[in-house]
């Protein structure tokens, strides 16, 4: 079956661009403001929206993604009210498509059936959940695909050619290319290896890879936009979230045009790099 | 559920995926998962080659100083009234715990993986001081991830740390105490991919750990098995250990696990009381749940978020525990009971004054229990309890409570 996700990704190949994918926190600073900034994101340039299920111990994360999330869970938020999130979200826009991402707990904690149907009603196309390798697959992986949702798999540097067809195995929608072996947030990758690492992903499946993890800037985004199908920014966004804030934590109105001007800002990068179309 | 009828025995797990019954396996994100892979087989390579069960041996007689002695606790006994209760003496071990029997399984093996930096984390610190001394004896480079507030409140074991040549960080990050200095690692582990080893202290984390910390502390029960043999001629009646993480149990527990005859309790810390809310008894009042690499018992709120552990003892202030417990609870065939801060202030109180032995406040929890379980039992009974640490690091803490030296 088709989702968003792929018609996204189809759309662009065939415009001969990368596409930008962007991360926020869920509820994060709040869920109003959380709101407002992703209904913001199509506009500025998000082609797909990344959205982070706060938890309290996210063990691939960087201090920025890190802070995101317990200021998220400081606000209140639930898994349930990520899912009413982007059921308000997708009642406005029907065709961004939706991810969300981050670890196991919550999820088999709200109950993983349950959890698959609430989050294919509410109008998620894709999954990331960082601690589920192909070996625990039975958990969640196969029966997301079965209730038609995508879940996309995170390759690393660490993941020789021995190992890509496991990961790749079960892996829809796209394939998350980590740019580096590390947490979210940290260096800036070096861009030549990271073509490299796109063209052997590539030799291995057809699906489109996106590559995260340091995308700071807009030169940034170009870089990678020249060698991978998608760009994902992520940390620097909820940085942006963090540094609009007032001193009490509490969202300003700078909150969502900070994100928003950014997001902007890494768009032009994607878009300065014209690729042969699709 | 209830013990089944239909399993042979309970020491053959976990299965090839890592999991027992439903607990343990690999949860980690998939810059690790080839590493823990690795150690896998490293470890199943290590174990089969007498070489390196022979550099085990050696370094385990003369250098941690075993086989630590049973002792028995002759005042103690004659307190509680009942049961005859030996101690199983692993704070005489060299460091003062049962860690460092772990520590050096895993650092003999990183070196035979060629790894040259190794990370820890720790609570109370006595993993953090083992991994600091065994990386000092073979010249590896060391750096101990530990909570802030753990930090502040084992203070001689962070200087025991810094003389042996480890660089300590604290952890400002969550709760600032175990679980949080075990994610630090983690970040560290998935940043430093090439050289580094992660030495995790209890039988926690991602499979192989759980497995390879319970081989490496099972030296506890095999050798106390064999003790009480040849002092009573027979095998004890009951076996008790806290539980943290778990590991210190397990090593006690493992062997003995398919001798139905024997009882075994694990003494989890119950801070405040259970009903309070805050402790760290993830069995009594936790559920199953995923973090750190494995599924197993875990404190969490109704939305699977972590909950903060609490409890007086650093090394027990952990929202989960070991998967080989979790399923062994959920089996029945260990029965998982909880101690209070207070108790186990009294039970160090006590020891110390009975016996001249100041436990380690871990300990203490198992200790407070085991009183009151001898307590119900006739004389010929015959009791284990696993005295994992001593109390050195303590005292400090301890004073605080008792409003003082005097």
């Amino acid at each position: 079956m088709t989702t968003r996700i792929d018609t996204r990704f189809a759309k662009l190949g065939a415009e001969g661009r990368a596409a930008l994918v962007t991360f926020v926190m869920a509820g994060d600073p709040d869920p109003a403001t959380s709101l407002a900034i992703i209904k913001a994101l199509p506009a500025a340039g998000a082609d797909l929206i990344e959205i982070g299920m706060p938890f309290t111990d996210p063990m691939a994360d960087g201090p920025a993604v890190q802070a995101a999330g317990l200021r998220a869970l400081a606000a209140g938020e639930t898994l349930a009210g990520t899912l009413k999130l982007v059921r308000e979200f997708r009642a406005g826009d029907q065709s961004t498509p939706i991810i969300l991402m981050g670890y196991y707990n919550p999820i088999y904690i709200y109950g993983v059936d349950r959890f698959l149907v609430d989050a294919k009603s509410a109008g998620i196309d894709g999954l990331i959940v960082v601690d589920l390798p192909p070996e625990e697959d039975d958990e969640l992986c196969k029966p997301a695909l079965a209730a038609g949702l995508n879940f996309i798999r995170l390759a690393t540097p660490t993941t020789d050619d021995a190992r890509l067809p496991k990961v790749l195995t079960n892996t829809s929608g796209f394939v998350y290319y980590v740019s580096i072996a590390g947490i979210t947030g940290a260096t800036t990758p070096d861009f030549g290896k990271v073509a490299t690492a796109v063209a052997r992903i590539k030799s291995h499946t057809n699906l489109p890879v996106a590559v995260g993890f340091g995308v700071k800037t807009a030169a940034d985004a170009a870089a990678i936009a020249a060698g991978a199908d998608g760009v994902v920014v992520g940390s620097t966004l909820v940085d942006a979230v963090r540094h609009s804030l007032d001193a009490n934590g509490k969202a300003t109105a700078k909150t969502v045009e900070s994100v928003v001007a950014l997001v902007k800002n890494i768009a032009s990068g994607v878009h300065s790099v014209a690729k042969p179309k699709k | 559920m209830t013990l089944q009828q239909t399993l042979n025995s309970f020491r053959t797990g976990p299965d090839e995926t890592g999991h027992f019954g439903q607990f343990g396996g690999r949860f980690v994100a998939e810059t690790l998962m080839p590493l823990v892979l690795s150690l896998e087989k490293a470890y199943a390579e290590a174990k089969a080659d007498p070489h390196y069960q022979g550099e085990m041996k050696s370094y385990l007689t003369h250098y941690v100083g075993r086989p630590s002695p049973l002792y028995f606790a002759e005042r103690l006994t004659e307190h509680a009234g009942g049961a005859k209760i030996y101690l199983k003496r692993d704070e005489l071990n060299h460091t003062g715990a049962h860690k460092i029997n772990n520590v050096l399984g895993q650092i003999l093996l990183a070196m035979r993986m060629g790894k040259t930096r190794i990370i820890a984390e720790t609570g109370a610190g006595q993993h953090g001081v083992a991994t600091a001394t065994v990386c000092a004896r073979f010249g590896l480079k060391c750096i101990v991830y530990m909570g802030a507030v753990d930090v502040e409140r084992q203070k001689p074991n962070v200087f025991r740390m810094k003389m042996l040549g480890a660089e300590l960080i604290p952890v400002t990050s969550g709760s600032k105490t175990l679980k949080d200095a075990m994610n630090e690692a983690l970040r560290d582990w998935v940043t430093n991919v090439a050289d580094t080893f992660y030495c995790i202290g209890t039988s926690a984390g991602p499979h192989p750990y759980p497995m390879m910390v319970r081989d490496f502390q099972s030296v506890i029960g095999t050798e106390a098995r064999a003790q009480m043999i040849e002092r009573e001629g027979r095998l004890p009646d009951s076996i008790i250990a806290c539980i943290g993480g778990g590991s210190n149990a397990i090593g006690l527990f493992h062997p003995f696990l398919d001798d139905p005859s024997v009882e075994i309790y694990g003494v989890e810390a119950a801070g405040h009381g259970v009903a309070s809310g805050l402790h760290a008894a993830s069995l009594t009042g936790g559920r199953p749940g995923v973090l750190h690499g494995n599924r197993t018992y875990l404190l969490m709120d109704p939305d699977g978020q972590i909950a903060e552990a609490h409890s007086i003892s650093a090394g027990l202030d952990y929202p989960g525990i070991g998967p080989e417990h979790s399923w062994l609870h959920d089996m029945g065939r260990v029965k998982y009971i909880s101690a209070t801060d207070q108790e186990a202030l009294d039970a160090f109180q006590l020891l110390s004054k009975l016996e001249g032995i100041i436990p380690a406040l871990e300990p203490a929890h198992a200790i407070a229990r085991a009183v009151e379980i001898a307590a119900t039992k006739p004389k010929d009974h015959l009791m284990i309890v696993n005295l994992c640490g001593r109390g050195d690091k303590d005292i400090f803490s301890v004073a605080e409570h008792l409003g003082g030296m005097e």
